[in-house]
């Protein structure tokens, strides 16, 4: 007898839980801090396969620097006290701009609250004429590199002190000389940018870098697998940074992810060695992201390193996420606050203390203040001085073809 | 008469380079060849990659000993992925070299299309120029090798549309040469179509025909060394009073037959860059006649066509004494079998100049 055959059906991946209901991170595992050995970077990646399911984290509970990563990563005291000062810096701008977008001076913002350490961090593991491909989640890159804010801020008003003229979503900052390539939103195009800026250097005889940065749900768009492809195939000097911040929008991670252990573990099948590290620990992003460079200035090749962290606000100014999450899923985050938890370690190792936080972070904010009326004095989106309109017609060509300079003498200009 | 099919030209016997050192360019491929061998001998940031363009030398052989003569990291082979091919090169421009990639076949392109029209064309406007993409991507196009709906299409209505990008067309080896040399000066990207079936000899849509090689056509043998051919410049290929035809790639050659064999005095304008267009000299040429027939091998709706066909309006609307007429590709996919009563030879052409005459 034919056994009887039910029909068909899929598999819909759920967050654990959902707005109601008790958060619930049972599932993320937890290894202690500085349990994870550190392999040699020249290691074979076939022997390197089990550091893409483990977690990288060298502050413990008690803000205690632990185990081998630890114990090789060089960094002074004075480094670590501009790492938290960079952190407080990026949430205070954000802070300010959210507050300016509620205010109507712009159209958008996106902030970094809870992922403020991977960005300020990862800095340290580049070189001036480094280049980074990042998303729009990677500002600490540009505060860390000491661009100064309130170009920042005119970017995101598009005010004539705008450097890209009004031209770019809010937040789409672009610098070559800080290193820091143009956002684009259409998510993942630029991670296979990345791959052949560095094979650009690489072929040009030079010693420069670049990093490529994606989120946990666009590691679903095929440019993040054209870029693992050609990354491999050529050893290309880049590091391939994933933020896995549990929400790509509404969408929980799992989605992206599908049935694979861990987005670091999607390295493995290319060849590439791949890290994953604990995305709320300074000290943990500076020591991967240094391992990482090391491979790439080596021509070792491509690594691969997933940041587990959280994506403590709304995806942007558009979003509310109490429709899609429990409200108090972020104060349940296993990883806690990056900045607390390197204030912690600083005050652990008798460089800080409670008084001089609360004194930095009125410093912190004053300067933030001033760059923001630096900026406003230019203008807002709706008011001051903006781009002048004729500009709308620059910089599609070098140079003007007639068809558009036709077309700005009928806009008027 | 029946046709013979003509197959897929994947293997090519001859690998005897010319268009590179001692011989000039006589054919299609030869010309493409030579004016990627010059680029790469004059300007060392200039990268030719792609699928098989390294060792092999391209399914056409447009790159046939580029690798041998250059080296492995100037010309090198890359895994069949378009939109990395693309966004590779794209990186790479903003580095500060000059890659000049290949799209295997224009019907391939399309996992490439976002990384081309919202990267590519648009970087230096979105940083102020900043940061630019002076990219080269080839792309043979066009039908009439029994190559079917994924190896026959011209998509050049799909670039035009994209500002920021500018789109190229030759008809000719000398031309071929020139431009592509244009191309790979220019500061922006550039869409470079080359009409396959042009390849290996000028084609009049007479299928049914010998095949006549391009080393007896005025416009076969490319000169040896560098030259520019100016992208933006159409060129006149038959001066006329009558009507003037609009066409570029193979339909050059088509509709130049097709007024030959009608004998009717039609200026032949070959527009050779469709953006940024040559609009002076077709302007003049409509003004001087008073009648124009648009012809592409691409579908007819929202093709190219429609764009020249709304231009000559506009500027020559006092000059008309006929509406504009398009002959293109029907609106459906690119057949197989029946692949030359698709392709819109000179009957078709000639008929459309019929009518456009007819019209007092």
């Amino acid at each position: 007898m034919k056994p009887v055959e039910r029909p068909l059906e899929l598999f819909f991946a759920e967050p654990a839980v959902r707005p109601g209901a008790e958060p619930d991170f049972s599932g993320l595992d937890l290894p202690a801090a500085g349990s994870l050995r550190r392999p040699p970077v020249d290691s074979p990646a076939e022997e390197m396969r089990d550091m893409a399911f483990g977690l990288i984290r060298l502050l413990d509970d008690d803000g205690q620097a632990v185990g081998p990563w630890a114990d090789t990563l060089d960094l002074d005291d004075a480094a670590r006290m501009s790492g938290l000062r960079h952190m407080m810096t990026l949430r205070a701008y954000d802070a300010r701009m959210l507050l300016a977008q509620r205010q109507q001076k712009t159209s958008f913002y996106m902030q970094h609250l809870g992922e403020e350490a991977i960005s300020c961090a990862f800095h340290l593991a580049l070189r001036s004429g480094d280049m980074n491909f990042p998303t729009y989640r990677q500002a600490g890159l540009l505060i860390a590199s000491g661009y100064p804010m309130a170009t920042m801020m005119c970017q995101v008003y598009g005010n004539d002190g705008d450097p890209v003229r009004g031209r770019q979503l809010p937040v789409f900052y672009s610098s070559k000389s800080h290193g820091f390539f143009s956002i684009s939103g259409n998510l993942g195009t630029q991670y296979v940018q990345a791959v052949g800026w560095a094979m650009g250097s690489a072929l040009s005889g030079d010693d420069k870098i670049a990093a490529a940065w994606i989120g946990d749900g666009s590691t679903a768009e095929s440019d993040f697998h054209a870029a693992l492809v050609f990354a491999s195939g050529y050893r290309v000097p880049v590091v391939l940074n994933i933020v896995n911040n549990q929400w790509a929008i509404s969408t929980f991670q799992g989605l992206a992810r599908g049935g694979a252990g861990t987005f670091a573990a999607r390295g493995l099948g290319f060849g590439i060695p791949a890290l994953r590290v604990d995305g709320n620990d300074y000290l943990a992003v500076v020591a991967a992201a240094r391992w990482a460079s090391e491979r790439a200035r080596r021509s070792l090749g491509p690594t691969l390193i997933e940041y587990v962290t959280y994506r403590v606000a709304g995806h942007s100014t558009s979003d509310d996420p109490s429709a899609y999450r429990p409200s108090g899923e972020s104060a349940c985050w296993p990883l806690g606050d990056p900045l607390m938890r390197l204030k912690q370690h600083l005050i652990a190792r008798g460089l800080w203390s409670e008084d001089r936080h609360v004194q930095a972070e009125a410093e912190i904010m004053g300067e933030v203040q001033a760059a923001q009326k630096e900026a406003e004095q230019i203008g807002t989106l709706h008011s001051g001085r903006r781009p002048s309109p004729a500009e709308m017609f620059n910089d599609v060509y070098a140079e003007m073809p007639p068809h558009l300079r036709r077309q700005r003498q009928l806009a008027g200009y | 008469m029946m046709s013979m099919p003509r197959c897929l030209r994947i293997c090519g016997g001859n690998d005897s380079l010319r268009g590179t050192d001692a011989m000039p360019a006589t054919t299609m491929i030869d010309a493409i060849r030579d004016a990627l061998d010059v680029a790469l001998t004059d300007d060392p940031t200039v990268t030719v990659f792609g699928q098989d363009v390294g060792y092999f030398g391209g399914v056409f052989r447009c790159t046939a000993g580029l690798q041998k003569k250059h080296g492995i990291d100037r010309c090198f082979d890359t895994p069949i992925s378009e939109l990395g091919i693309v966004g590779v090169a794209i990186g790479m421009a903003a580095y500060g070299r000059k890659p000049v990639v290949e799209i295997q076949f224009a019907d391939y392109m399309y996992p490439a299309y976002d990384q081309i029209v919202s990267e590519a064309a648009r970087l230096r406007y979105r940083t102020a120029g900043e940061f630019t993409c002076p990219i080269v991507i080839r792309m043979p196009t066009g039908g009439g090798i029994f190559g079917a709906q994924t190896h026959s299409q011209s998509p050049e209505a799909l670039f035009t549309h994209v500002t920021g990008l500018k789109v190229v067309m030759p008809s000719n080896p000398i031309d071929a040469k020139g431009l592509l040399l244009s191309a790979i000066d220019d500061p922006d990207p550039v869409i470079f179509l080359e009409p396959k079936r042009l390849y290996n000899g000028p084609f009049d849509g007479h299928h049914d025909r010998p095949v006549s090689p391009w080393r007896t056509h005025p416009m076969g043998e490319a000169p040896l060394g560098r030259y520019l051919v100016p992208l933006g410049q159409a060129a006149i290929r038959r001066k006329g009073a009558a009507l003037t035809v609009l066409a570029y790639g193979t339909m050059v050659h088509v509709a130049l037959a097709a007024v030959e064999e009608t004998a009717i005095d039609a200026e032949v304008i070959d527009l050779r860059t469709l953006l940024p267009l040559d609009l002076e000299t077709i302007v003049a040429s409509v003004r001087k006649t008073g009648r124009c027939v648009v012809v592409h091998e691409a579908t007819l709706t929202s093709g190219f066509g429609a764009e020249l066909a709304a231009l000559v309006q506009a500027e020559c609307f006092w000059h008309l004494h006929a509406p504009v007429e398009r002959v293109a590709g029907w609106d459906t996919p690119y057949p197989h079998t029946n692949e030359w009563d698709y392709f819109p030879g000179p009957a078709r052409v000639a008929a459309a100049c019929r009518r456009v005459l007819e019209v007092q």
